[in-house]
């Protein structure tokens, strides 16, 4: 028997990935575009494979999943940061899978991969997902203040870059 | 979009980032195969399970690394077969044909008539106490033959504990592959079968067994 108040059981991690893949992938796309979404996603579900014994609070594994997410877009940025070669995101888009964008899209998407990463994200988690300033605050582990901040430098430079 | 856009503009460009559902639903299922695939080949995931279609109905099989560790058949509700592995064994649990192959492979050939015992390993971890004795002398009456509780309830050196013998056998985790449906009542009655008694008289008329209609 449970305690009264303790939390519900883990589901079977198949129901989780079930119930989860589609916000993730749709995420994904958002924050590193469609041409990588797929292998930060398998990542972002081995990760969370890994820990899952150890998750203790089953009502919140949605949010628990996107930080996951989260965590490996910002990951993906920063590799690819380090190389040489540029951000192809709207090239990318040429043979994506599962985005396709009318052609005006594609400054949109160039704009947004020259974002800062933090920003980027918290742009996504923003205006593409309509997430709250709190919610986005818990997805990227900062204070509210930073969440709001990064929101609105990856906006105000967006609209200077499609200027 | 080589003119300046009003923040209005703007923000609804950017939902446009987010895929439509339909099409990631698509993408990420295919994405979440693949990632089944890729946990199989490394041994990440504790429990694999399948669901094979047979002559007495769906059975789903879940297989740990040290083998076949459940069969349900489908009256048993889904959810419960897996919330009880989750709980059981680990919760890391995923859908795999190919990690189940084995398994539903020599379950075919049992009900195609090529099959008289199963090779497939065996993992204990669901049964407990007397079920274990019980269930390891049960794996050894042969295909085609039968028992009874009592003599069963004898073979393990408690000839009083029938009664135990049968709860025991009606806890079964992984029936079918431990024919717990090769025992009968003394005298030759069906007894109990917890997948149902029209199961257990399928599966003896497909060893052969002729059935003394009561």
């Amino acid at each position: 028997m449970r305690q009264p108040g303790a939390s519900a059981p883990i589901p079977p991690f198949q129901d989780f990935l079930a119930a989860n893949r589609t916000p993730v992938y749709r995420f994904l796309v958002a924050a590193v575009g469609p041409g990588d979404a797929d292998d930060c996603f398998q990542e972002t579900f081995v990760s969370a494979l890994k820990a899952y014994p150890r998750v203790t609070e089953a009502e919140r594994l949605d949010r628990w999943v996107l930080t996951i997410a989260s965590r490996k877009a910002l990951d993906h940025h920063r590799a690819r940061n380090r190389q040489p070669i540029p951000t192809q995101d709207a090239l990318d888009l040429a043979d994506a899978p599962v985005h396709q964008p009318a052609d005006g899209d594609a400054p949109l998407w160039a704009a947004v991969a020259a974002l800062p990463p933090r920003q980027r994200l918290a742009v996504v988690h923003r205006h593409a997902f309509d997430r709250s300033y709190a919610e986005i605050a818990g997805l990227m582990g900062c204070t509210e203040q930073t969440a709001r901040a990064n929101v609105s430098l990856g906006v105000r430079a967006l609209r200077e870059m499609m200027a | 979009m080589t003119k300046s856009r009003s923040s209005e503009d703007l923000t609804r460009v950017l939902r446009g980032l987010a895929p439509p559902r339909a099409a990631a639903r698509a993408a990420a299922s295919a994405a979440s195969t693949r990632f089944a695939e890729t946990v199989m080949a490394t041994n990440l995931a504790d429990v694999a399970f399948w669901t094979a279609a047979s002559p007495i109905g769906d059975l789903l099989v879940a297989v740990t690394p040290k083998g076949l560790v459940r069969v349900g058949f489908a009256d048993e509700p889904r959810d419960e077969v897996l919330g009880e592995l989750a709980r059981e064994v680990s919760p890391r649990i995923l859908e795999s044909a190919a990690a189940t192959d084995e398994v539903r492979r020599e379950l075919d050939e049992y009900f195609t008539g090529g099959r008289i015992r199963f090779d497939v390993k065996v993992d204990r971890r669901l049964i407990h106490g007397i079920a274990r004795e019980v269930l390891t002398a049960t794996r050894r009456v042969p295909f085609g033959r039968t028992t009874t509780y009592g003599e069963l309830a004898a073979r393990i050196g408690k000839p009083k504990a029938a009664r135990a013998v049968g709860n025991a056998l009606g806890s079964n985790p992984i029936p079918i592959v431990i024919p717990c449906h090769r025992v009968l009542r003394t005298g030759g009655a069906l007894g109990g079968y917890a997948g149902g008694l029209a199961r257990k008289e399928r599966l003896l008329t497909l060893e052969g067994v002729s059935l003394r209609r009561s």
